[in-house]
């Protein structure tokens, strides 16, 4: 059976989103090649299109651009950035992040939930970031976003999926791709978010800092297959630490 | 333990924040804290007020290992495998102040001079020939050769060619900062020098720097104006070097919690031999010291910008850069102009890492770091 992942008009085979703009720009071909990714994220602020160290030269053609919205603070300035990303030919992925609190830069929903439903009517494809809130996610899906990327935990963090309860309930309740991005720190992570459910998952920081870049690369790729065909295999049922009582509660029914 | 109300020092934005640094910067006594403060200290998460200020003490001296240890990893989780690049260029040195440490400094016999309009334009476009993309104009202090308005058309021709402008001049009222920013510029760096009240009037004698209270705020009023990131900082080694960092620690802390959205950072001068300068010590603050200042900010604020500039020799840039700075500049000149013929103006202090862009940068790849030429879109663009 086939298991490929529907984002707008794309089908991905790759599971895996690779986070650009964090590592040295030779080594970019190489991680995105060993990562497997069909879908790469970069930060239009930093990307100096037509100047030295431009990201696109070293970005494959075949793999899709997701251009975000980073240096936003509101959804006004997310739709502008979203619409420069469009019009220096980055496409029509875009993934809105808007951020106000240069501490922990946590995402802000409702800028976010703004921007998402100007953009979908322009015909973007619409990934924003958010903080992991079933009532935003819901709103998200009204506002037409393409799919929903809830944080793992504070971006840069690399603290794996300490927000797993409340993604779960995205996972169950939303009807859309969720992508797991931020605060993944190893494969698994990836591997464990997969494993719940997440339909792909991003990493960055993680990646970016390894001492071998392209190896780590690599490793989420098969992090990734492995959670996700953990999860299409049906986990079994994970005991309690004390096991199944031996002497029922309920044994002394006599009917 | 327990010379600062730290809960106080935590809560109350309401309290000018002045006067909770000024309390802090009495209250910290760095003869208090411990070896087991300062490893106490590294293994949280987070870092309290107390802790910067074990990790700023002497007892922290025999850590700094440790402390680089933590620090990169805080500067890689914050900034991945990246440096920033940038340049400053002087655009005037005329200036009023006297300050005793200053080679601009009013009484100092040096050759002034400002640029044209048609000259900062070709500096610019020199700089930006380099691939730079981020610029920082620097004036010295005189509301009457460089006023705002010329520093503000500096900024516009800047936007030609830069994606992101800083500036570091002399403090300004809220309503210029939003003229300045109009024009192109959003961020805005001041150093208070010193946040000792007594040494702050003793080496600045006249001028309207003299006025430490305005210049404290800069930065709030920066933001007021609808800037986007300040910048503090202390001349190290001017006053008592470990409270000085204390308070521009704890000054960039305040300013983050009561603007969330600013972006903070710091720059780490340090007194460096200059004109006329027989008086004073420059030798208080060594690299030790210095790099235990850096580890602490990049400790205390993870998310914070550190630049670190050409007055440091390049051993000792290429070893902070993602270790704890974040920032470098290089091709820098600190005369006025220089990019393009000789210099108009004397210089305000010597340069110890003559490199060009090209050679930081290939330095930065050595050491498998990527070099950031832009990190932001002036919305005005999008």
């Amino acid at each position: 059976m086939k298991d490929t992942l529907k984002i707008g008009p794309r089908e991905f085979h790759s599971r895996f989103f690779l986070g650009t703009g964090k590592f040295s720009l030779d080594k970019t071909a190489a991680a995105i090649e060993a990562s497997g990714t069909e879908m790469v994220t970069l930060a239009l602020r930093r990307a100096n299109l037509g100047g030295e160290g431009n990201i696109l030269d070293y970005i494959p053609k075949t793999v899709t651009l997701l251009p975000n919205t980073s240096g936003a603070r509101n959804a006004e300035e997310a739709v502008r950035i979203a619409r420069l990303a469009r019009e220096l030919g980055c496409g029509d992925f875009i993934k809105i992040e808007v951020i106000r609190d240069s501490k922990y830069l946590m995402p802000d929903n409702y800028e976010t939930i703004k921007a998402t439903e100007i953009l979908a009517k322009e015909g973007f494809v619409v990934l924003p970031y958010i903080s992991p809130d079933l009532m935003a996610a819901r709103d998200l899906v009204n506002a037409g976003a393409a799919a929903i990327m809830p944080l793992a935990a504070p971006i840069g963090s690399n603290k794996g999926l300490i927000t797993r309860d409340f993604v779960k309930m995205l996972i169950d309740e939303i009807d859309l791709p969720i992508v797991v991005d931020a605060g993944i720190g190893r494969p698994s992570h990836a591997c464990e978010a997969m494993e719940l459910g997440a339909d792909a998952v991003l990493a960055n920081t993680a990646v970016a800092t390894a001492r071998d870049v392209v190896a780590m690369a690599h490793a989420f790729k098969l992090a990734v297959e492995a959670g996700r065909e953990g999860y299409l295999a049906g986990p079994g049922r994970v005991l309690e630490y004390e096991g199944e009582a031996s002497s029922p509660l309920t044994g002394f029914l006599q009917d | 333990m327990n010379t600062i109300n730290v809960e106080k020092l935590k809560v109350n934005l309401e309290r000018p924040l002045m006067d909770t640094v000024l309390d802090a910067y009495d209250a910290v006594d760095f003869s208090a804290y411990t070896g087991d403060d300062v490893l106490r200290a590294l293994e949280k998460d987070s870092i309290s007020l107390e802790d910067y200020g074990a990790l700023l003490s002497p007892a922290a001296q025999p850590y700094l290992e440790q402390m680089a240890r933590r620090a990169k990893q805080e500067t890689a989780c914050h900034f991945g495998n990246t440096a920033g690049l940038y340049t400053p260029l002087y655009i005037a040195n005329y200036c009023v102040n006297h300050c005793t440490y200053c080679g601009f400094n009013c009484t100092n016999k040096i050759h002034r001079g400002k640029l044209t309009y048609d000259e900062i334009d070709t500096e610019l476009r020199n700089i930006a020939k380099t691939g730079l993309r981020e610029i920082l104009i620097l004036t010295g202090e005189s509301r009457y050769h460089s006023d705002v308005e010329y520093i503000g058309h500096a900024c516009e021709i800047a936007k030609k060619y830069f994606t992101t402008i800083g500036i570091e001049v002399y403090p300004m009222d809220t309503d210029e900062y939003a003229y300045i920013q109009q024009c192109g510029a959003d961020f805005v760096s001041v150093y208070q020098e010193t946040y000792d009240r007594v040494r702050y009037k003793e080496v600045h004698l006249a001028g309207p720097k003299a006025d430490f209270a305005y210049r404290f705020n800069a930065q709030e009023r920066a933001l007021l104006g609808g800037m986007r990131g300040v910048g503090v900082g202390a001349l190290l080694g001017l006053g008592n070097f470990r409270k000085d960092a204390f308070a521009a620690g704890l000054h960039a802390s305040l300013l983050q919690k009561k603007y969330p959205h600013a972006e903070v950072s710091f720059s780490v001068p340090r007194l460096r031999p200059y004109i006329n300068n027989a008086e004073n010590n420059p030798n208080d603050v060594h690299e030790t010291q210095l790099l235990q200042i850096m580890l602490s900010y990049r400790l205390l604020l993870p998310f914070a910008g550190i630049s670190i500039s050409t007055r440091e020799r390049p051993g000792f840039r290429d070893n902070v850069i993602g270790m704890c700075a974040t920032k470098i500049s290089a091709g820098s000149k600190v005369g006025v102009g220089g990019h393009d013929e000789e210099a108009k103006g004397d210089e305000q202090f010597e340069i110890s890492d003559p490199r060009g862009v090209a050679e930081v940068e290939q330095m930065l790849y050595a050491k498998g770091m990527q070099p950031v030429y832009r990190d932001y879109i002036r919305m005005e663009q999008a």
